[in-house]
């Protein structure tokens, strides 16, 4: 690893302080990304500001009736606590569908969001990547590019987000909260992370001097018909090829809310409003279900090894809500799709 | 003199940081070291406390040989900073043993013949202790998924599995018979 300096901090205020100070400074914790990207001389940040001991790590019931999940709560803590299992299962289910334990005991919160892409030319120092190296081209357009984007892309980057975490947050409609030299925030989660365009080095919204404190869930957790269902190429500890998050509020049979987010095929966790209003009203079966990864899907386009991934998103969108409606979740433990 | 001053402030880029004092309490033993910032806890353990049971497998987080208990808690070694651990208890494979006895799982390794080249053992011995602590594994399919995190090359899985499922059950056997 390259050298850097090391400094703690001791409160949000102080992180904040540290950070503004130094412009190539990053902030750390559980370290499973940051860490790893500084052994491959992917990022090489001139200091580490330790947020570990910042008080971040409390679940809390928040004014409107959801849950506030402070940034530096572990990801194990997050899917196993008790009010997350019986109020917000899909945001449990997709966390368990990630990582391993070991890294889940590392993880926490505010470090899942900030996770960088996975591209193998991203980490591959010795080759053209516009997110490592602005302007230096993209390798994956014509490489290998079995896991990459088929929608919201750029002729800059293709790359994909990694997290399942962030699929759910995304159909839950949570708020990332964060503080800077001007203040709080809360940050719509589809505001939050950005598509590659022509600034693909850029991740996220986020100031350089702003620090996320949590993340707010909304009342609605749509604990009773939800499924978060993960294709990938071996069944356990590998990222998602498609990724989907499906979310129904059902009354005699009819949809009258549906959140559907994807992940593994852009940028960011992939939502389509058009595709969610098309489902509320219609009917919770197949047909309708079909139409709506239609619509979610029509803008979609490979780049040669990723063509699959359309047909796979089609099928694995019909099947998380089939599994949404008939209030049988995706097991994280059985990995038998049915 | 303008050159010279660029020269010296390179040179002063590139000098080390000063290293730091952190404290571990490895295996029940409280140990100060003083580590490069960068130190991983793996190489703290490996390096610089001369515990090599801990493994340095794909150093990247994917493999699992490097996992060890912080605070009780199964972690990969290799991607947290000692310093980030400053205070932290650790326990590794060397730490499992109590008065001469192995550990309930490194029998129950040995018993099943849970492994052949041993490279991954420490990390998956550590992991199962991680895991059974942690009380979400009710079945072999829950052992398998939970045990995800640790690869073995040799592929002993499934006797890896049997050497687990033996101690889970006789632990639920044990709290059975303390309860009736």
């Amino acid at each position: 690893m390259n050298n850097f300096e090391f400094s703690r901090a001791i409160s949000v205020a102080d992180a904040v302080r540290q950070i503004a100070a130094d412009p190539g400074a990053k902030f750390v914790a559980g370290g499973t990304n940051l860490i790893d990207l500084i052994k491959e001389g992917v990022t090489q940040p001139s200091r580490l500001i330790d947020i570990t001991r910042l008080e971040l790590k409390r679940i809390e019931d928040s004014s409107d009736g959801g849950l506030r999940v402070g940034a530096l709560v572990l990801n194990s803590d997050l899917a196993y606590h008790p009010e997350i299992e019986k109020r917000y299962p899909l945001l449990a289910s997709a966390i368990l569908a990630g990582a391993s334990p070991q890294l889940r005991n590392m993880a926490t919160t505010g470090g899942n969001l900030l996770q960088r892409t996975r591209c193998f030319y991203f980490y591959d120092t010795t080759t053209p990547c516009n997110k490592r190296e602005p302007g230096s081209g993209c390798s994956a357009l014509e490489g290998l590019n079995r896991m990459h984007a088929i929608l919201g892309t750029s002729e800059h980057c293709i790359a994909t987000h990694p997290s399942d975490m962030c699929v759910a947050l995304a159909a839950l409609d949570a708020r990332v909260l964060t503080a800077g030299r001007s203040g709080e925030r809360s940050i719509a989660f589809a505001d939050f992370h950005r598509l590659p365009g022509d600034t693909p080095q850029i991740d996220t919204n986020l100031s350089e001097d702003e620090i996320i404190t949590g993340v707010e869930l909304p009342p609605n957790g749509f604990a009773k018909n939800y499924s978060y269902l993960k294709i990938r190429d071996r069944l356990s500890y590998a990222f998602a090829l498609v990724s989907v998050a499906a979310a129904l509020e059902i009354e005699d049979g009819v949809v009258r809310q549906a959140r559907l987010a994807l992940g593994g095929v852009a940028h960011k966790p992939w939502r389509d409003r058009e595709a969610e209003a098309q489902l509320s009203g219609a009917k919770a079966a197949q047909e309708p279900f079909m139409r709506a990864a239609e619509t979610l899907l029509s803008d979609a386009r490979g780049f040669g090894h990723n063509d699959f991934k359309i047909e796979l998103a089609r099928r694995a969108i019909v099947r998380a809500l089939g599994q949404a409606a008939s209030a049988a979740p995706q097991s994280q433990i059985d990995k038998r799709i049915r | 003199m303008a050159k010279s001053s660029t020269a010296r402030k390179e040179r002063e880029k590139l000098s080390a940081p000063a290293k730091m004092t952190v404290t571990l309490h490895v295996n029940g033993v409280t140990k100060k070291l003083n580590l490069a910032p960068w130190t991983t806890l793996l190489d703290a353990l490996r390096i610089h406390l001369g515990l090599t049971g801990t493994k340095k497998g794909c150093d990247h987080g994917q493999c699992g040989a490097c996992t060890v208990l912080v605070d009780g808690r199964r972690i990969n070694s290799c991607l947290t900073l000692a310093v980030i651990k400053d205070g932290a208890q650790v326990t590794t494979v060397e730490g499992l043993a109590r008065d001469g006895a192995l550990h309930p799982i490194q029998q129950a390794f040995i018993d099943h013949d849970a492994f052949q080249c041993g490279y991954c053992t420490p990390g998956q011995i550590c992991s199962a202790v991680g895991l059974i602590a942690e009380a979400k594994a009710h079945n072999a399919d829950a052992i398998r998924e939970l045990m995800s995190g640790n690869i073995c090359r040799c592929g002993a899985y499934s006797n890896i599995v049997a050497a687990i499922e033996q101690v889970i059950s006789r632990k639920s056997g044990s709290a059975a018979r303390e309860r009736s």
